[in-house]
């Protein structure tokens, strides 16, 4: 009966009572969430923030030094290498994984719309590389470039190149990419740009690949933001440095936030 | 009919083909890496391909009996487990008031929990490393318990909601004119006809934190404490020389679990995600 009193006259209800028990029950049913969300995120968020402009080191805070760290390392020549590697990963990882999983995606909806057979398999053989643990499948691309014994040596050895077929039999003159680039991809606008944000995020934070690929070596050349800032604020002891150069992810992280939330304020007014 | 239907639609099998392998092949390589014997891993002359002396488990038992391989399997089991349940609960309450109650704050909250689902985890590990060491937790597996919902739970809560809106409202408005309360409500009516979308959090949940790498490495470093990641990348890569058969042997291993899982629960994923869909 409650709810339907409170629907005839929403805000009024509400208003005369300080928290109806509707709201109540929300409070208490929020309530896990917000609390780990402010002790393990909120609370480290602004202890980021203090190491950054610190010259805390392991088992000492040390005190604050203003954005002294932060000015320092746009000087250092490792942190700019970091910077160009990140920028650099980040571009061509995400655009070759939007080409490809487009590509594939395109193909799979043709597999849903003619009900073909092997749907099924298909879709289980795409699922496989997110089972296998990222930090072992990447020793296993290692293997693969291994420089002596490694298998794609052995092939192109064996066959001096890479014969690839890339043109597949045409169906329908040009008309399908036409189709493609004025119906298909205006349509799947909204959701390729969540993909290509998404992405961004995940490639500018990597750290599993250039860790268990290289550790950042040789001579720290190969660093991403998130392995050198383990490098030194964790292998070295520098936590306040360390602090500082995962904070230089925070720029990119909240300007893909905000597109992000206007994107779906857009759908939402759908 | 269905060889027709086939042949008209080659060009789209041929158009797969490439993706399917390229997925496959490391797969494939893992597994023919992990049952090779040594002396043929390392030489030149043998096709990389298939065996030529015969397949081996010795990779295997070596991983049982001189590492600590089947201990970071329980570690890995009993901290996804814990963690996966811990941010489901959180998660499910959590969501369904956002998508269902009303009260003040609930869309500032549900923006600022979607934030922190884009907070990556390499943003905040080394605060939160000063802040597990501070909760006593440093060097535990229940460090990772502990932290793993940071990410798991918003992205959770935000498939349970889209996924709760596609409940109508009727079924539990019903229950709550015969009485039930809103925790009532949803135990007996929501949840039930939620399974597909809780059982897709749960697995996507499950995958995370089986598969996380970074607090796992940082979080904890002795032996007993590790998780399966770190402790086959740590302890089988000693300073330059790698142990490939065992490494692949571990990578093998640690996916099964999860195969099993997927092959078990693939449908519900599938819709799951498709109706909730994690956009």
């Amino acid at each position: 009966m409650s709810i339907v009193a409170a629907r005839a006259e929403p805000g009024r209800g509400r208003r005369r009572r300080l928290v109806s028990p509707e709201a109540a029950t929300a409070y208490l049913f929020v309530a896990p969430a917000v609390a780990m969300l402010l002790l393990l995120v909120g609370y480290p968020f602004v202890l980021a923030l203090y190491l950054a402009t610190s010259n805390a080191v392991v088992g000492d805070l040390g005190r604050f030094v203003g954005p002294a760290q932060l000015t320092r390392l746009l000087g250092q020549e490792i942190f700019q290498q970091t910077l160009r590697n990140t920028a650099i990963y980040a571009l061509t990882a995400v655009s070759v994984k939007i080409i490809l999983g487009l590509a594939l995606a395109l193909i799979l909806a043709g597999f849903g719309r003619h009900r073909l057979p092997a749907s099924r398999l298909i879709r289980a053989v795409i699922l496989l590389p997110w089972i296998v643990p990222t930090a072992l499948s990447t020793v296993g691309w290692k293997w693969m470039f291994e420089p002596q014994f490694s298998v794609i040596n052995w092939v192109l050895v064996r066959l001096g190149a890479i014969a690839y077929i890339s043109d597949l039999p045409e169906t329908d003159g040009a008309s399908p990419l036409a189709r493609f680039w004025f119906i298909t991809l205006p349509l799947l606008r909204p959701v390729l740009a969540t993909v290509v944000l998404f992405s961004l995020i995940m490639t500018i934070s990597d750290f599993n690949i250039v860790y268990v690929l290289t550790r950042g070596g040789p001579l720290n050349s190969t660093h991403l933001l998130a392995t050198l800032a383990h490098q030194v604020g964790l292998v070295t002891g520098e936590i306040g440095r360390g602090a500082a150069i995962s904070l230089f992810m925070l720029p990119f992280l909240m300007i893909i936030v905000f597109y992000q939330m206007r994107l779906m304020r857009r759908k939402w007014e759908w | 009919m269905v060889a027709a239907r086939v042949r008209r639609a080659l060009p789209l099998y041929l158009a797969v083909a490439p993706f399917v392998l390229s997925l496959l092949f490391p797969f494939y390589w893992m597994v023919v890496t992990s049952l090779k014997q040594n002396s043929e891993l390392y030489d030149l002359q043998a096709i990389p391909f298939w065996f030529r002396v015969g397949p081996t488990l010795a990779h295997y038992s070596y991983l049982f009996q001189r590492t600590a391989f089947a201990t970071w399997l329980g570690n890995t089991a009993v901290v996804a487990v814990l963690s996966t349940a811990i941010a489901v609960v959180i998660s499910v309450l959590a969501a369904y008031a956002l998508a269902r109650l009303r009260f003040r704050g609930g869309e500032t909250l549900g923006a600022m929990i979607f934030a922190v689902y884009l907070v990556p985890t390499t943003l905040l590990f080394i605060p939160l490393a000063q802040v597990v060491r501070a909760l006593n937790l440093g060097d535990t597996r229940w460090a990772l318990i502990v932290t793993y919902p940071t990410f798991l739970v918003p992205f959770a809560t935000w498939l349970l909601m889209s996924y709760f809106r596609t409940i109508p409202r009727e079924l539990e408005e019903s229950a709550m004119i015969d009485g039930c309360s809103h925790l009532g409500a949803l135990l007996r009516v929501v949840l039930p006809t939620a399974i597909p979308g809780v059982l897709t959090a749960t697995l996507f949940a499950f995958t995370l934190s089986w598969n996380e790498f970074i607090y796992a490495v940082t979080f904890v470093s002795s032996t007993a404490q590790k998780t399966l990641g770190p402790g086959v990348v740590t302890e089988l890569i000693r300073g330059d020389v790698y142990y490939w058969g065992e490494l692949m042997a571990g990578a093998v291993l640690g996916s099964v679990p999860i195969a099993i899982a997927y092959a078990l629960l693939l449908d519900y994923y599938i819709s799951g995600l498709t109706a909730g869909a994690l956009k």
